[in-house]
């Protein structure tokens, strides 16, 4: 297993840069990137959306479409829950396993005490732990998992994450009938729930795609406080995690068939691309955004898809599809989270912003 | 420590200002324009209804017909409220539909709808004024304040 990935760094840009960008966070020595010798295997995926994001471009991947937005049930939280409760449970069954398979679920999403997955938690009984990470979680939650299983402590382990429109929109922003105008960088709560199982590596499941690393996020913030304009907050996490992926895991960015950041939106990633260009890095056609290719331009959706949502559905179909077929073959997932709260902003604090990132690889073609 | 704070400051200032530069703005001619018309549009069928409820009931005070016409006008919000389509038109007005007697009949009924899951009390009677409160305190102290200007110093006169 060791042999399948390159340990041989590139020259680091890290010194060569020093002068560019100057921040205290980047160049320090510790060492960020986590390695999975035992390549956890993503065995199982379900993703479902509401209406509006099947009717995006990606809509024919989705595996479950909703069409009423409160599922049936009283209030949209109760809908949010329903939702979150039918991706896990279509993730255990596309992953040929039962519920008593499942060691651990590692879940989280938007909502004050992250009720939702703790209330779905409830109903399907396994061991759970809860991660905040804002639009992060997805990758934080990977991320613990495939810890956990490379460890060799669990066998499987469920992450899920969800998001619901009018949920966020309460908790952030203001009643939904209200009239008010949004600023044209303003984003979409993404509608929809994901749930992924990582399972060890086995002869059985060898025929899956592998997390190979995962590196952790440090909470990065350049002094933005509009509640609205989330891309340009988040960007300068993204920029952190993406320069360490590629100056310290040992790939380039071109090594990667696809470098995905989650919820920038359209202004947030062209910010990305400037930032990155200003730190020497050029990304090219394989990078894209999430929250950009989410909902069509009809829509109106200003700057694209945001929430926890926005790129696990996005990673549990499209991309996983992808990858399953071995059409890419190394791939880099960037999450990135606003952690603010509205009381924060209100009281003039800036928004401290985080990304995750793990890269997955094809289980087909590769270095072998 | 302090040289530190100022590279971070200098360095958040820089960003920020960068990050002004690239946001779209709203064009201010369109939304001018937009609330311009949307809100004449609500004044005009303001005065329409008035003007109607003269015409037809001569015996009416001029203050009772003000009345009557802001009560049509704010019962007409609410349903459009709870039919779903006044945040489509405000997206569009913005202050047009904001600043009318509608804007603030919306405010209310979005409000009451969107908190009525908890409860009558600890929901809509609680959450009512979440949107709509900084209108009526500030309205009773500046209406305070020029109350008071006008008793002292124009009453003197």
């Amino acid at each position: 297993m060791e042999s399948e990935i390159k340990h041989t760094i590139p020259k680091s840009r890290t010194e060569e840069n020093a002068g560019i960008f100057p921040s205290p966070t980047y160049f320090s020595p510790r060492q960020r990137v986590m390695r999975f010798f035992n390549t956890p295997r993503i065995v199982g995926r379900m993703s479902v959306v509401g209406e509006k994001e099947s009717k995006g471009p990606l809509g024919k991947y989705f595996h479950k479409c909703e069409t009423d937005d409160k599922l049936g049930e009283k209030t949209f939280e109760r809908a949010e829950i329903r939702m979150f409760d039918t991706a896990v449970r279509g993730a255990i069954r596309d992953a040929k396993l039962g519920i008593e398979d499942i060691d651990l679920m590692v879940s989280g999403d938007l909502l004050n005490q992250m009720t939702t997955s703790s209330y779905a938690a409830r109903d399907i009984g396994v061991p759970h732990i809860g991660v905040y990470g804002a639009c992060s979680t997805m990758t934080e939650s990977l991320l613990v998992a495939a810890t956990m299983v490379d460890g060799g402590y669990y066998k499987n382990v469920l992450c899920a994450t969800c998001s619901h429109f009018a949920t966020a929109e309460r908790q952030f922003r203001f009643p939904l009938e209200y009239g008010c105008q949004r600023p044209p960088y303003a984003q979409w709560t993404v509608t929809g729930a994901a749930a992924s199982v990582v399972s060890a590596n086995t002869e059985a499941v060898k025929r899956f795609p592998k997390i190979v690393m995962a590196i952790p996020g440090i909470i990065t913030d350049f002094g933005t406080n509009d509640l609205n304009n989330m891309g340009a907050a988040m960007a300068p996490a993204a920029m952190n995690t993406m320069f360490t992926l590629v100056t310290e895991t040992g790939y380039s960015e071109d090594d990667f068939d696809l470098i995905i950041t989650g919820d920038l939106g359209k202004l947030g990633s062209d910010i990305l691309r400037d930032l990155m260009r200003k730190s020497g890095i050029k990304l090219g056609q394989n990078y894209i955004d999430c929250g950009n290719m989410i909902y069509d331009v009809y829509q109106k959706c200003y700057q694209g898809g945001s929430g926890c949502a926005c790129s696990a559905t996005i990673f549990n179909s499209f991309i996983m599809d992808k990858l399953c077929s071995g059409e890419y073959k190394r791939v880099a997932y960037l999450a990135t989270g606003a952690l603010m709260s509205t009381q924060s902003c209100y009281q003039g604090e800036t928004i401290p912003c985080i990304s995750h990132a793990v890269i997955v690889e094809s289980p087909y073609g590769g270095e072998e | 420590m302090s040289e530190k704070t100022n590279a971070v400051k200098s360095r958040n200032d820089r960003y920020n200002k960068y990050v002004d530069t690239v946001s779209p703005k709203t064009s201010v001619p369109k939304a001018l324009w937009h609330s311009f018309w949307i809100g004449g549009v609500t004044c005009m069928i303001g005065q329409g209804i008035s003007d109607i409820l003269a015409f037809s009931m001569p015996s009416l005070s001029k203050d009772m017909v003000a009345n009557i016409t802001s009560m049509i006008l704010v019962t007409v919000a609410i349903l459009f409220t709870g039919l779903g389509f006044y945040d489509v038109i405000a997206r569009q007005g913005g202050a047009g539909s904001f600043l009318p007697i509608t804007g603030f009949a919306n405010a209310m009924a979005s409000a009451s709808m969107e908190f009525k899951t908890e409860g009558l009390i600890f929901g809509t009677s609680a959450k009512l004024f979440t949107v709509v409160g900084p209108v009526v305190v500030n309205g009773v102290v500046w209406s305070t304040l020029a109350g008071l200007i006008n008793l002292w110093i124009l009453g003197a006169y």
